[in-house]
Formats: structure tokens, sequence, C-alpha cells
């Protein structure tokens, strides 16, 4: 305990690792946090889940902290419900239900939103919901404008989901004398070309019901031009599940594959120098073929025959990687080591050859083995991404390299999209830069060639 | 007096001269057709795994019946004298001959025949026809295909590995002589860089070059239309090859510059360096002698073992610089789900792969003495 509390101090010197520490810490925790907020199933929710989770988002836009660099402020998405009646940064809904006979009642629902931005919307749109026996409920929509001026909108009957998008409306068009509602509602009237008008905008929803009971519910949908804080991707999936579920997902498989490698190669260049003979040859043809084995392109075939599962990749790679060049090196260790004395006094006192294996020699060579564990993550962290953008990664899972994949089928580089590379692509050098770095101060410390270099 | 006994000692020195040429020789004749038999044995191991690896869920085997139903096929659709047939008599026709076809290959034998026949189509570089990818000039061929791809994929992996071979080298001795510089600790310190793949910095590199400073090529081999002139035609491809380089060294540079640097740092401090040094050699001298001879077996090793993982990340690496090399086509392979390809493009790393190994196997056997048959056995250990 001692010694790694020493080996610990020593550690603390470098302040690259201490960095690399840190930066570690922070991607556990980040881990930690994405799978308790978003649990496994509503991960796989919202990231697979189809239209009627998505259908909130804008295709294709860019984080909202984007604004921040830019001069002009793109308009932010958001989604008001009434009813759930609540307040939110953008804006308030407030319903209002008034009976005014036995059957027929007014339900008035207002939509209040803030528009500071300095961009037209991409959308704006209402899901009406309307609950009802055989007579549907009648809405007319209204916008106030900041400057008091009302657009009539149009008017329907409400079925139990309709859809109403204001850019598609003709009459609104034609209220707005032949501009798009997009831009007509937004700007100030008559002016060429068109001046954002900011301010507090109202939609307002009259409508009535024509039954006892029935009722209409509306949720008011705004897609800007940023959202979220990790943007959407082209099929309007908010970005941060992904980012925040890819952390746990690359730290899992760069964690076990390396440690499965490491500790394998170990046991097996130990089992080779230990019975010697035939053995040892054995090992050392299959590391000579297993180098001749291209990796990439036999991991690609088991991908494309069989499964893309990722726990099939992570024991195809594992097995793969066991027979590679270290065995040679922890061979010329393990030689000098089978003969120490003490290798000899447990021979004597009649040790089988696995206790010896495994009590005796393996752990010597554990305080070696540390750095080169620790270096190795990155390079499967990196390997598990590769695969994702080969198209071979795990179907099911939302990975960094998953996101790379799509951005780069979609043309990401080519649209001026840079956010949805630019992201995945800085968490997985931050992550490679952190076991990097700490590995390299550990291999300062654990080896003992390097001590003084 | 000096006239006379000149001819017999530099007699003496050339046979001796000669003799230690002659026996270098040998040894490396030797060594070397050892290496080849070893490693062709590994190839056909190799190809053997891979083959069964495919094949165990019956892949080839489907491609081998589609190719001969698809022959038939075709057959049937060209002889006028069965073409006119009614349908259920030109399929009987085929069936039959499929049967045949398929006896007489083979297809119907238990599954190890099956795969030893695949394995030496495999090893013979015989490897059918693609399902949908086509050579440039039309042909299916898998063979064809691959090896029209094979030059682009050496051009630019053989280039940037010597080039940055050579650079590394240079600076990792540069640094050696410096040791605790302003430069020394930049390298150490941008060492960890390294864990990331080529290609990863490669789409960064498009971003700043391409993208926002539009000095350098988004991607691919030339300029389109490609100039028909030999000079020009170099000077655009090693246009298109600066980034691609570029990316390779900041993917793998800094890391073998430290550990070369490292290797140079220990066999400097060694008793033979301090006498060098006390005889009066200059620093180049004892570099090239001294410090630089008995390190070049490791760094070759080391250089052979980077080489190996630069061609791990091929597919990738090329598609994000649209380079039409092996491992575009590997990725478009993939995406069309053509088996042929993959298979076959499998087949050609292994046999790249031996052929790196070789060649380093070869150049440690010039570089270092010790190594003979039977002594050390493999190089690289």
């Amino acid at each position: 305990m001692s010694q790694l509390r020493k080996n610990f101090r020593e550690l603390l010197r470098y302040p690259s690792a201490i960095a690399g520490l840190f930066i570690i810490l922070i991607l556990v925790g980040v881990s930690i946090y994405a799978l308790i907020a978003i649990p496994y199933r509503e991960a796989i929710r919202l990231w697979r889940g189809g239209e009627e989770i998505w259908y909130m988002n804008p295709k294709n836009v860019p984080p909202e902290w984007i604004n921040l660099f830019r001069r002009n402020d793109l308009p932010a998405s958001f989604l008001l419900d009434s009813q759930s009646e609540e307040e939110n940064i953008h804006g308030t809904v407030v319903k209002e239900v008034t009976p005014l006979s036995e059957e027929m009642t007014e339900v008035k629902i207002t939509f209040s939103f803030d528009y500071p931005y300095e961009d037209y919307p991409q959308e704006l749109m209402l899901y009406l919901n309307g609950s009802y026996r055989e007579k549907k409920p009648y809405v007319a929509i209204t916008i106030i404008t900041p400057d008091g001026r009302e657009l009539r909108a149009n008017e329907l009957s409400i079925d139990e989901a309709e859809t109403y998008r204001f850019s598609q409306d003709q009459r609104l068009q034609r209220r707005l004398r032949g501009l798009a509602p997009m831009v007509g509602i937004f700007s100030v009237p008559d002016t060429d070309p068109p001046v954002i008008l900011q301010g507090t905008y109202q939609v307002v929803l009259t409508g009535f019901t024509f039954e006892e009971g029935s009722d209409f519910n509306a949720r008011l949908v705004m897609h800007g031009k940023v959202a979220g804080w990790a943007g959407t991707d082209h099929r309007r999936r908010d970005l941060s599940v992904a980012l925040l579920w890819g952390a746990p997902l690359a730290l899992a498989f760069g964690l076990l594959a390396a440690l499965g490698t490491t500790v394998t190669t170990m046991v097996i260049s130990a089992v080779g120098v230990w019975f010697g003979g035939w053995v040892d040859e054995l090992i050392q043809r299959i590391t000579e073929v297993n180098l001749v084995l291209p990796f990439l392109p036999i991991l690609i075939m088991i991908g494309t025959f069989y499964s893309k599962s990722i726990w099939l990749m992570l024991g195809a790679t594992i097995l793969l990687s066991i027979f590679g060049g270290s065995i040679k090196t922890y061979r010329a260790i393990f030689l000098q080591i089978k003969e120490s004395p003490y290798i000899e006094a447990a021979r004597a006192y009649g040790a089988g050859n696995f206790r010896i294996i495994l009590l005796y020699l393996v752990p010597r060579i554990i305080p070696m083995l540390i750095p080169t564990l620790v270096t190795l993550i990155p390079t499967y962290v990196f390997l598990e991404a590769s695969l994702a953008v080969l198209g071979l990664g795990d179907p099911v899972l939302p990975t960094w390299g998953k996101i790379i994949n799509d951005a780069q089928a979609n043309g990401a580089l080519y649209m001026g999209q840079y956010y949805w590379v630019l992201e995945p692509a800085v968490l997985l050098m931050i992550t490679g830069l952190a076991f990097a770095l700490l590995g390299f101060a550990l291999d300062r410390i654990f080896n003992p060639r390097l001590r003084g270099v | 007096m000096r006239e006379e006994k000149q001819p017999q000692p530099a007699l003496l020195e050339r046979t001796l001269a000669r003799k230690k040429v002659a026996d270098t020789i040998k040894r490396i004749v030797k060594y070397s057709a050892v290496r080849l038999v070893t490693l062709f044995l590994t190839i056909i191991v190799a190809v053997f795994l891979t083959i069964i690896i495919a094949n165990m869920g019956g892949y080839v085997d489907e491609i081998r019946r589609g190719e001969i139903r698809e022959n038939y096929n075709q057959q049937a659709a060209m002889n006028p004298a069965i073409r006119n047939l009614p349908i259920e008599q030109r399929r009987q026709w085929v069936e039959e001959r499929v049967r045949l076809e398929e006896e007489r290959l083979g297809l119907n034998k238990p599954f190890l025949v099956r795969t030893v026949s695949y394995m030496t189509n495999a090893l013979t570089l015989n490897l059918g026809r693609s399902l949908q990818l086509t050579s440039d000039s039309g042909s299916r061929s898998v063979r064809l295909i691959l090896l029209e791809r094979l030059p682009s994929t050496l051009v630019l992996f053989g280039t940037a590995n010597i080039v940055l071979f050579f650079v590394e080298l240079y600076v990792a001795l540069y640094l050696s002589r410096r040791y605790g510089s302003f430069l020394d600790k930049l390298i150490i310190a941008l060492a960890p860089l390294n864990s990331a793949p080529g290609w990863f910095y490669g789409i960064f590199l498009i971003l700043i070059f391409a993208a926002l400073l539009k000095i350098l090529p988004f991607g691919g081999m030339v300029d389109t239309p490609p100039p028909s002139s030999p000079l020009p035609y170099a000077l655009s491809l090693m246009k298109h090859m600066i980034l691609p380089m570029l990316a390779l060294g900041l993917s793998s540079a800094f890391l073998a510059i430290y550990s070369q640097r490292t290797f140079f740092l220990i066999y400097s401090s060694e008793d033979y360096v301090e006498m060098a040094r006390a005889k009066g050699l200059t620093s180049r001298d004892i570099e090239r002698r001294y410090i630089l001879r008995p390190t070049l077996p490791t760094i070759i090793t080391s250089f052979a073992l980077g080489l190996i993982t630069v061609w791990t990340g091929a597919p990738i690496f090329e598609t994000v610089f649209q380079w039409p090399g092996l491992g575009k086509q590997l990725f478009q392979a993939i995406g069309l789900y053509d088996t042929p390809i993959i298979l076959g493009e499998t087949v050609i790393f292994s046999y790249l792969l031996a052929i790196t190994v070789f060649l380093l196997d070869f150049i440690y056997a010039l570089v270092d003495p010790r190594v003979k048959v039977g002594g050390q056995g493999s190089a690289s250990s």
C-alpha cells in the first residue's frame, strides 16, 4: 500500500499527469451522470425512437452557444405545451375555458414568446389534439405581433391529432401579400428587404367545442436555427444524448479491450516461458501468423458477414490483439525472472505449474504493465470510433464514432455543418489525450530504463 | 623498399575484404531464403484462417454458387437454341448444368475440402468476380479491381513512411545531442497527440487547409482533369500528398522521435562511445558508427510495427482524403456488402503485410551482423 502511495505521489509531480487524471475524472463523472440521468432504455428511446421523439427539433442545426460567437443571434427552438401550462425561458402558455352553453364551450389558448433574435426561424407549427365523441372542436388561429397587428391565420376543425404549419398556410400567405409566412410574420411590415421585428409575439387559438367533455390541447413548436447544447443531426435527434452516452461506451470499450488484451498476453507469455519446448514454439508461430493477419480487414469481415454487435467486436479485437508484439517483450523479461532463486524455491516445495505462473511470475511484471495498459486505452477507444465510422459500429448504441459516421454519410463537412463532426471529434481527442498523458507519466515512473532520461 | 612491400598487404586486404563481402552475401541469402519460406507458410495459415472466418457463415460458398448460376443463366440467354425454349425447360437446362458444375468443383464436398480449394484460389490471387464494384476498365474481376488500386496505395503509404522515417531519424539524432532543450521538451509534450489515428487528424487538416484557408486540395490523388505530361502530373501528385503525409506525421512522428531519441541517449552512454570521444573522433563519426549502427535494428523493428499499424488505418484514412487506393475500395465494398472484394482485400493486405515484414527482416539482416539462420531465429526478438 505504501508503495502505491509513494508511486501516486511521484505521479503528482508531473503536471501532465495531473491534467490527464483530471480529465479522466471528468469523463468518468460525465459517464456516471449519463448512465443515471438517461438510463439505457431512455437513451435508446431518445436515440432510435422515431419521429414522435424528434419532431420538436429542427434538422441539422448547430448548438445554442454558437450565438455567443455571432453578431446576429440565430433563433432558438422551443416547445410550449398548453397541457402543462408551463413557463420556460422562451415563453408562456395560458389556457382559458369559458362555458357558453350546455354543450358549447369556448376554449382560448394564448402562447406568448419572446423573439429577440436577428434571423428568421425555420418553421413554426402547432400540434393540436382534440378529444371528442362526434363533433370536432373548431379553432381559429391568430398571431399578434409586438407592434399590435393581428394576423388571422387559418381556421380548422381539430382531429385527434392535427398538425398545422404556419409556413404552409395559403390563406396566411395571401394575407401577407405573398411573403413567405416565416418572413411575413416576423418582419416589420412593408420593408424591403424585410427587417426583423423583435419583441413579444402571441399566438392565440380561439376555439369552440360542441360536446360536453370535449376539449382540445395544443403544442406550439418553433424550429429555430439553433437548438440544444449540442445541436441536432439530419434526423432531428438531439446530439447531446449521443455525446453524453458516448463517454461511458468509449471508456468501457477502451478499458475492457485494453485490460483483456494485456492480462491475457501476460499470462500467455508466462505460460510459454514456463513450459518452454513446443508450447513456447507454438506461441511464437501463432504470433507470427497474427502479425500477417490484417487486423482491421478481418474485423471488417466479421462485422459485415456476421454481426456488428459491440460484444462480438470487443471479443474479436481482444482475440486478434493477444498475440501482438508485446509477447516478445514480456517473454524476454520472464526469461530473466524464471532463473530467480525464489522460483527455484517454489519448485522445490512442490508448487504446481500454474500456481508458479500466476502467483510468482505474473505479479513481477504488473508494474511494467500499468503504463502499457493506460497508453493502450486510447488506441481501443479510437478503434471503436474507427469501426463506427466505417459503418460497422453497434447499430443500436449511440457512440461518438456513430455521430462522425452519420456526419460523413451526410456530407457534413461540405455543407458547413462543422459542429456535427467537431463535437465528437474533440471529445475523442480529449479522451485520447487524457489517457496518453497519464500513460506517459506512468511510463516515466514504472519503466526502470527510462528513469533519469 | 616501400614499393615492394606495399602490394602484399594491399593484396591481402583486398582478398579479406572480398571474402567478407562474400560471407555477408551468403549469410543474407540464406537468411532471406529461410525467412521467405517461413513467411509463405505464415501466409498460408493466415489465408486459411481468413477463409474459415469468412466461410463459417457460408458466404464464400454462396458467392461461388451464385457465380456458377449466373454464368449458366447468361449462357442460356445467349444460346439461341436454349433461349427460345419454354421457361420450365430452360430452367431445367440451367439447373442440370449448375448441378454438374458444383459437383465437379467439389462444392458438395465437406467443409474442409472446400476451404482448402478456396484457400488455394486465394493464395494464387484467383479471387473471382465482384458482386457490384467494377474496375476502371469495367471488369468485375476482383484481382483486376484490386491490382488497379494497389499502386495508388503503395505510392501514398510508401512515400509517406519513407519520408517520415528519415525525418524522424534526423530529428531524433538532433535531439539526442540537445538533451533537455526546449525542442526536446516540446516533442515530449506533443507525444500524447499520437494516440489518435491518422484519419482523425486528416479531418481537421482538411477543415483548416482546404475549407478555411483554401490553399490545399480537399482530397483525391491528382487534380481533375489530370495533367497529361509527367512533370505537372508529378507536381500535382505531390501537392495532393502533402495533407495525408502531414496527417500521418501528426499521428505517429512525435512518439517515434521520442522513443528513438531515448534509445540514442541510452546507447550514447555506453563505454565505447566514451572511448571514441576520448580518441577524438568527430561527433558525426561517433553517431554514425557507434550509436546509429547498434540502434538501427531496434529502430527498424519499431518502424515496421508502425508501418503495420498504418496499414490498419488505411480504409478510413484513404476515404477521408478520397485517395483512390485499396483502403477506399474496402470502404466502398463494406457499404455495398460486396463480399468477394472484402475477402480479396483481406488476402491482399495479408500479402502486403508479409512483404513488409520480409523487407524489414531483410534490411535487419543487412544491418545487424549478429543475425544469422538458426542463431537468433526470428529477427524481431
